[in-house]
């Protein structure tokens, strides 16, 4: 698998499929291990760091069933192709910005991935399009499993997993949903919502956006703790609490269209003439309009595009994915042209 | 030492481990420790969803306690539990061990609980002191090769050698 070959395809997880995928866009679910033989990774030496990366990459490429995976050796990669990864969501930032060797597992359709050297010696990512954390956490427990028979992990009887952080420590599980809020922060009850959520131990926040967390309206529901409960607890913990955001939302949205049809549709509307039209854009507004956009055809208001087409955007017009579907390095004020060439090419009209 | 909000003495110290400016410790007076430790002092300025990002763990403890907690250093990795303080992670798997009693209010605290409930390995580990044993060698060789006695490097690197065989074997 070349990093070039995925920049065109899209993630299983953005194909916009699965319960609920008007609103969820996708369901994680992640697991912190570490190996019991090494220190955690912030007082690795480079030579352990080495080690771990190897012991790893064995234990991947030794895994009969997993053929289709590819084990990528992240320090040599130039940064471009690093924050590629991140928007891909297959690496995080921090092992992004980490330093010496670290590598990441990456299942070829995208479900999974497997970080090496993060804060934890390994950390275990799987993603689901849609509301289906069930099937997103069988998968993890089997991945971890498969890779457990091949590296002997810290773990201790009374605590459970060891990770470096005492947060994660136990069950070492970070179960979260991302969710498309757009109605709830028009109709601004998106912080009265949340608060009422504090008390439910989960935990929420703004994604996607660089500056500004209210970029484009996606948020991220997450479990707050990992010890004392089974990772079953800790996924109905966020499945009960993801059904009554879902509810929320399709509230305000029904009160939009009832009490404010036109202003909402001429809002829509709006931001989609300008993703196809304007020949420079931003990052971030391209968030905030296609956030509108994605709204406008989940409520029937803009007929002749379809989700799948809207999500993929969402990835594709990020800085790294547009200078790798180009093929060369640009500037911002490049990337700004080519983002809104990007776009009106996807959203040209059809008649 | 003094509040960091006011003349009073800090009596109170604060370790937070996650938070919008990473781990760090505060120290203030009683009436301080309240206000910042009561739910409902969302700080102005901070958005209640700010609020709800930073999932804030506190642990309260006296200045004695803390003098006496932060000397001890784990024979495994070296870690003290200052260092942990400060830098809000752990140093190696054998710290929950060794920091067990330190640790737990803090899990309390983070958790709710101090038990683990879930997944295990379905595979015996090999003997916890093997382990121990592993990571301290290796400590001791990094520190041999620092030092430049390589002799001694080289032999414990024969152990570790050894004892990784015995896993192999197992």
């Amino acid at each position: 698998m070349k990093l070039d070959e995925l920049a065109g395809k899209c993630g299983e997880w953005l194909k916009g499929t699965g319960p609920e995928a008007d609103i969820v866009i996708s369901s994680r679910i992640r697991l912190a291990r570490n190996l019991s033989e090494f220190p955690f990774v912030r007082r690795c030496t480079e030579g352990d760091k080495r080690s771990i990366l190897r012991a790893a990459r064995q234990a991947v490429e030794a895994i009969d069933e997993w053929k289709d995976v590819e084990f990528l050796d992240v320090e040599p990669l130039s940064d471009l192709d690093r924050q590629f990864l991140v928007e891909r969501q297959l690496i995080s930032r921090e092992l992004s910005e980490a330093e010496g060797p670290r590598g990441v597992a990456v299942d070829g359709t995208e479900r999974f991935s497997v970080m090496v050297n993060e804060e934890d010696h390994l950390r275990i990512q799987v993603i689901r399009s849609g509301l289906d954390l069930k099937s997103a956490w069988q998968d993890a427990a089997e991945i971890d499993d498969r890779l457990e028979r091949k590296l002997t992990f810290a773990y201790l009887e009374k605590l459970g997993y060891l990770t470096a952080c005492p947060t994660n420590v136990g069950t070492g599980l970070r179960v979260s949903v991302m969710l498309h809020l757009p109605a709830l922060v028009i109709t601004r009850q998106i912080e009265k919502v949340f608060r009422s959520l504090q008390k439910m131990n989960v935990a929420v926040r703004g994604l996607f956006g660089e500056g500004s967390q209210f970029t484009g309206d996606f948020y991220q529901v997450s479990n707050q703790i990992t010890l004392g409960r089974s990772e079953e607890a800790l996924l109905q913990q966020v499945e009960y609490v993801v059904p009554q955001l879902i509810e929320y939302e399709r509230k305000a949205r029904n009160f939009l269209m009832t009490n404010s049809e036109h202003d909402l549709h001429d809002d829509v509307s709006r931001a989609y003439g300008i993703l196809q039209t304007a020949k420079k854009i931003s990052s971030d507004e391209t968030m905030l309009y296609l956030s509108k956009v994605r709204m406008g055809v989940n409520l029937g208001l803009i007929r002749e595009l379809e989700i799948p087409v809207v999500n993929k955007l969402l990835i594709h017009t990020q800085p790294a994915h547009l200078q790798k579907l180009r093929g060369k390095i640009l500037n911002t004020t490049d990337r700004n042209i080519e983002r809104a060439g990007y776009l009106q090419k996807h959203l040209a009209k059809r008649n | 030492m003094k509040c960091q909000h006011c003349e009073k003495p800090a009596t109170f110290h604060i370790t937070e481990l996650t938070g919008p400016g990473g781990p760090h410790v505060l120290h203030v007076c009683e009436d301080h420790a309240r206000q910042y430790l009561s739910p409902d002092s969302s700080q102005p300025g901070t958005s209640a969803l700010a609020g709800v990002l930073s999932s804030q763990q506190k642990v309260e403890q006296s200045a004695e306690q803390i003098a006496s907690t932060d000397q001890k250093a784990c024979p495994v990795c070296g870690i003290t539990f200052a260092e942990f303080r400060n830098i809000g992670r752990l140093g190696c798997p054998y710290d929950y061990v060794h920091f067990q009693t330190d640790l737990e209010p803090l899990l309390i605290n983070i958790h709710g609980s101090r038990e683990h409930h879930g997944k295990k390995p379905s595979k015996l580990l090999g003997s916890p002191d093997r382990q121990h044993r592993l990571l301290q060698l290796r400590r001791e060789m990094k520190e041999a090769v620092e030092k430049e006695l390589y002799e001694r490097a080289t032999e414990i690197r024969d152990e570790i050698r050894r004892l990784e065989q015995n896993e192999a074997g197992e």
